[in-house]
């Protein structure tokens, strides 16, 4: 009696451990992999299923004439992206670096400071950034969203390079300065390639969340230079179209990179 | 003053107080100053008596907390099977929760658009099955939204809690099976607790992700379903009701704090009594 009861309940839990396991990992990965078939449908509105295989909806999308405000605003939103990796790259590798050398209470705590962005909401700190910039009296422009973006995303890179430099051994650089390395060659032979995966990691994730976000860049960005996100965004409300889809292809392709990325370059850390 | 070798770290530390802290302290600020221009909490007694602002405020808060329970519900077995899976199973189980993470909130939105929509495959099946006699559509409801949240919060409280799995404790679930424990019980009593502290702090992103998620918000749940980022949005682009705006941004702040502190007191008063 027992027994069969015991047994029952051994074949119940494996039972959910597999069936609703395996039935919620199709829950997480499905909706992305039907974007994907959709982007490739024939027929001309977004049913379910699909009509057939065609290429259309990607050829429309990159026909420069037919598709010309979301090439315009994929353009600004690529320029806003790249610049904010420069920036973000630019203050946040060296404090990354440097934070993993200096003393533990002095990192300790300025680095809930430096990550305070990925818990906030976005959208809380994009109404702060509006309210400051139109008390300095100025108006919304390309640099607002600049700055915006990169004291919003900055963390994340600071994060994938900080576990970098924690776990790089100091005694490299000491041996380099000791055999007579200047500074600047043991930095570049010794400390850059140790934090460099971190760097590329960091500024992969930045690129995708700048070349995503909506709040920030609603607030602060010019009304008359449309961005991606927010062409995506009204697209989604006005006028469904396959493009939506073929946008979609695009952007997937762009996360499986990302992640392939991370998995080669950004170790546990980047997660 | 400044010592030598944290030197280069304070070209960031300015930005980040400069750029980041100070605005939002500025937001704090104004969220004090009344419309005659006197100080005090005015804002936040007007927001709180009025029963739509009021509706909206519960409304986000439940929507927030019935998107942690779905979630919660949702990765259980996923974490079970994780825990059990061999190392190819894990590596597929982490591409399935990373890849829709790094996906754009846009195309999971797009996506979540076409799953619940009238011609969307939900409806379609259940016409199909014969359990409705129209096709229906999901979009603008609340069930909807619930639905499309959960599937995009997800990874949000699995990879903290894959991360500690990955170093857990073998022994213990070994442990517990020899003392005779049944599967349920010896993962329950075994690894759960292991799990705790990582599930607390999933719930503070997922919470504060799905409240404040203004995309899915106002595309999956349409102009009826009016949270609080949507108001606040009225508030400044429409009205230019700058300290109302701000003070409802705090409140939005100070509740996912207040649930962020007590979960993490939660998690800490589960630690000792571990040690006990």
């Amino acid at each position: 009696m027992l027994e069969t009861r015991s047994k029952i309940s051994t074949a119940l839990y494996w039972a959910f451990v597999w069936g609703c396991g395996l039935a919620m990992l199709a829950f997480m990965i499905g909706p992305i992999l039907l974007a994907l078939l959709m982007s490739f449908n024939s027929g001309t509105t977004l049913r379910f299923p699909p009509e057939g295989f065609s290429l259309r909806w990607y050829e429309m999308l990159f026909d420069p004439i037919a598709s010309e405000p979301i090439h315009t605003a994929a353009k600004n939103s690529i320029e806003v992206a790249l610049s904010t990796v420069a920036v973000v790259t630019l203050i946040t590798a060296p404090a990354a670096w440097a934070l993993a050398r200096a003393p533990k209470r002095f990192a300790g705590s300025v680095e809930p400071v430096l990550l305070a962005p990925l818990v906030l909401p976005s959208l809380v700190y994009a109404l702060a950034a509006l309210l400051a910039l139109s008390l300095l009296g100025l108006g919304p422009s390309f640099l607002a969203v600049l700055i915006g973006h990169a004291a919003v995303f900055a963390p994340l890179m600071f994060r994938t390079v900080l576990g970098l430099a924690q776990r790089m051994n100091p005694a490299l650089e000491e041996a380099s300065a000791t055999l007579g390395a200047s500074r600047a060659r043991t930095f570049l032979r010794i400390s850059l390639p140790g934090i460099l995966p971190g760097i590329l990691a960091g500024a992969f994730l930045v690129f995708m969340q700048s070349l995503d976000n909506v709040s920030v860049t609603l607030f602060l960005g010019d009304p008359g230079r449309t961005m991606l996100p927010l062409r995506l965004f009204a697209m989604l409300e006005e006028s469904l179209d396959g493009r939506v889809a073929a946008v979609s292809g695009v952007l997937i392709l762009a996360a499986a990179l990302l992640l392939v990325t991370l998995q080669r370059f950004g170790g546990r850390d980047a997660r | 003053m400044i010592r030598k070798e944290t030197l280069l770290s304070w070209p960031m530390i300015a930005f980040m107080v400069l750029f980041f802290i100070s605005p939002l302290l500025l937001l704090a600020g104004i969220s004090l100053r009344g419309a005659d221009g006197s100080w005090g909490l005015g804002n936040f007694a007007a927001f709180l008596s009025d029963p739509f602002a009021r509706g909206v405020l519960t409304g986000t808060l439940a929507l927030g907390a019935k998107v942690t329970c779905f979630v919660s519900l949702a990765a259980l077995p996923l974490v079970m099977l994780y825990w059990h899976a061999g190392k190819r199973l894990r590596g597929l189980i982490l591409i399935c929760t990373l890849l829709p993470m790094l996906t754009a909130n846009v195309v999971r939105t797009f996506a979540w658009v076409v799953l619940l929509g009238r011609n969307g495959p939900i409806s379609q099946t259940l016409l199909g099955l014969g359990l409705t006699e129209r096709p229906f559509s999901l979009l603008f409801s609340e069930t909807g939204l619930i639905i499309a949240l959960v599937q995009i919060e997800l990874p949000l409280l699995l990879l903290p809690v894959f991360a500690v799995l990955n170093r857990a404790d073998r022994k213990t679930l070994e442990a517990a099976e020899v003392l005779g424990a049944g599967r349920w019980r010896a993962w329950f009593s075994a690894i759960f607790p292991q799990i705790i502290p990582a599930v607390l702090a999933g719930w503070v992103l997922v919470f504060a992700s799905a409240t404040t998620s203004y995309v899915t918000q106002s595309v999956i749940g349409g102009a009826r379903l009016i949270y609080l980022p949507q108001f606040v949005y009225r508030e400044v682009g429409v009205l230019f009701q700058w300290p109302m705006a701000a003070a409802i941004s705090i409140l939005l702040l100070a509740s996912t704090g207040v649930i962020m502190l007590g979960l993490t007191m939660l998690a800490r008063h589960e630690r000792l009594q571990g040690h006990a």
